[in-house]
């Protein structure tokens, strides 16, 4: 790979997903960190329930990044050929656990907060 | 369970660090513009290929005021790479085919025409249609021509048919080929995979038939009823030696035959029966399933150009450049990129992508009155599919040498699933950045 530049990447990232679907997912993780942001500045605290809830969420996530990454490209576990193909596997997986354990850690936030009193 | 102050910075605050954040995230996404070079040259591209659309974007943004006129009849851009994935049924012909309007930058002329006659004497193209351009500088980046003539018996309307695959011929088909090679990976036989004996773009390309049919027939559990042999053209399985070893290797693991100096002359489809020219004499084998790829040869209207080597290649007259600088060795107004370049490698897209900067930077000094040490030195890469979901990333250069990209972390002659990721998700993306002038 020649000149593999912050640019380079973007571009890159820009054509597997196309333009807008690329910068739209951009913005919705960034709209989602910051909402996350938001609630722990908000509420000046890490609730441990929710945080819970959001450990709990991260094997689903975990694995459905698996799933999702394997279906795409055609391809198995059968297929994983060495060291780096096991680390490759386990960044999406974690990719996929945080994700999933932010999105539910927010959601909870927001939409649940008085929903239950904390002890 | 207990909650705690973790830190207590105000609302106002924080959303102004966010906005902070975003402003420093548009400032680092700007790229510096090169000083770019005032002219008032007439640049001609002769094809829209990967090399003459990446290089016509990437100059536009290098000149002031320069006339670039891109000439190429078919209004298709083809992704090449993805024949190979087509041929196998993963991906549909479409994968491929997209407008070659869709990626040239404004500034540049398109003539939807074919050249016609190259004179670098006059420094003049004329165009089927009957318009002739002069130019300053021109760019033969036509691609080649596969000869299909060349293999007696066999035509394009067979592809599809009788067991015949020719997935070089066009996305269409490859998804052609794959029709037949599905139904020989469901029934078995005899399946023959040839390659030529010429230069010919991507020779990964038949060997990732050949190990992706293997793969498929053997996943569909009649890998016992099919034998495969794969044609070589001389006495290795790969130009470069230690991959040619492995490749032996690997036959040997999915019990696929080599037939050595084994070069496909022609097919009797009503038979069902291949000709081979070998060192012994002509030879026949029968098959089920057959992959033919034909000599290839720059286009005649480069051949008829004097502009090819005339003492190598003299039957396929690959245009005579420097193998470093890519300029005519004869014509310095002359640069050849892409197939049509007569340099010992790099058939390749991934060739292109490391061709077309040192194309760009000879020509821009050129026309600044300055020189440049810019060099290509063969850099050319294969993601050989070795079965779907593996893959090895290699990459070698002119020497011969593996040049991997990422030494110690992606080995190139292990069969990984990353390598095939690649392939799959981002090589294609790769290129179109490329095409824009942005790789």
């Amino acid at each position: 790979m020649k000149d593999l530049t912050f640019g380079t990447l973007i571009a890159v990232f820009e054509e597997i997903f196309g333009r807008g679907l690329f910068w739209a997912m951009v913005a919705i993780a960034g709209a989602i960190t910051l909402a996350y942001f938001y609630v722990l500045i908000r509420d000046r605290a890490v609730s441990w329930r929710k945080f819970l809830w959001a450990q709990l969420s991260m094997p689903f996530g975990a694995i459905a990044a698996v799933l999702f990454v394997q279906v795409m490209t055609h391809s198995g576990f059968r297929d994983i050929g060495g060291p780096i193909d096991v680390i490759v596997l386990l960044m999406v997986a974690v990719a996929g656990a945080i994700g999933l354990a932010i999105l539910v850690y927010t959601l909870e936030s927001l939409f649940l907060r008085k929903s239950r009193p904390e002890v | 369970m207990t909650e705690y102050e973790q830190f207590s910075p105000s609302r106002r605050g924080f959303l102004g660090l966010a906005a902070g954040a975003a402003a420093l995230a548009a400032a680092g996404a700007g790229t510096a513009a090169r000083a770019q070079v005032a002219t008032k040259a007439h640049i001609v591209i002769l094809g829209s290929g990967a090399a003459g659309t990446a290089l016509a974007n990437r100059l536009v943004h290098r000149l002031d005021g320069a006339r670039i006129t891109l000439v190429d009849g078919r209004k298709q851009h083809l992704y090449q790479p993805g024949f190979s994935l087509i041929a196998a049924g993963l991906k549909p012909a479409g994968y491929s085919v997209s407008q070659t309007t869709d990626w040239l930058p404004s500034g540049v002329e398109l003539k939807q025409d074919y050249a016609a006659q190259i004179d670098p004497e006059a420094k003049t193209v004329a165009l089927q249609g009957g318009e002739t351009l002069s130019y300053d500088y021109l760019i033969v980046a036509t691609g080649l021509t596969l000869d299909h003539d060349a293999i007696e018996g066999f035509s394009l309307d067979l592809v599809g048919t009788e067991g015949i695959g020719a997935l070089y011929a066009g996305p269409d088909y490859a998804a052609k080929t794959w029709a037949a090679a599905s139904k020989f990976t469901e029934e078995g036989g005899v399946g023959l995979f040839t390659r030529p004996a010429t230069e010919m773009k991507c020779a990964g390309a038949p060997l990732k038939h050949t190990f992706l049919i293997d793969d498929i027939t053997r996943k569909a559990g009649n890998r016992g009823k099919a034998e495969i042999t794969y044609a070589a053209n001389n006495e290795s399985l790969f130009g470069v030696p230690i991959v040619s070893e492995k490749v032996r290797m690997l036959f040997g693991d999915r019990g696929i035959n080599a037939a050595y100096s084994h070069v496909l002359s022609a097919i009797d489809p009503g038979r069902k029966l291949a000709t081979f020219d070998t060192p012994e004499g002509q030879k026949e084998l029968g098959y089920d399933y057959i992959h033919v790829i034909p000599p290839q040869r720059a286009p005649q209207v480069v051949r008829d150009s004097g502009l090819s080597w005339a003492d190598k290649w003299t039957d396929q007259g690959w245009v005579e450049v420097d193998m470093h600088s890519l300029r005519h060795r004869r014509y310095p107004e002359v640069f050849a990129v892409g197939d049509v370049a007569g340099v010992p490698k790099g058939k390749t897209a991934a060739s292109v992508k490391w061709q077309v900067p040192v194309v760009e930077a000879h020509l821009v000094a050129q026309i600044a009155g300055d020189s440049t040490d810019a060099a290509y030195h063969g850099y050319t890469s294969c993601p050989m599919i070795t079965r779907v979901g593996r893959a090895m990333l290699i990459e070698f250069d002119y020497k011969n040498n593996l040049t991997p990209s990422f030494p110690g972390v992606i080995a190139p002659l292990e069969e990984l699933w990353i390598s095939w990721l690649m392939k799959e998700v981002a090589l294609k993306a790769t290129y179109n950045a490329m095409l824009r002038g942005k790789a």
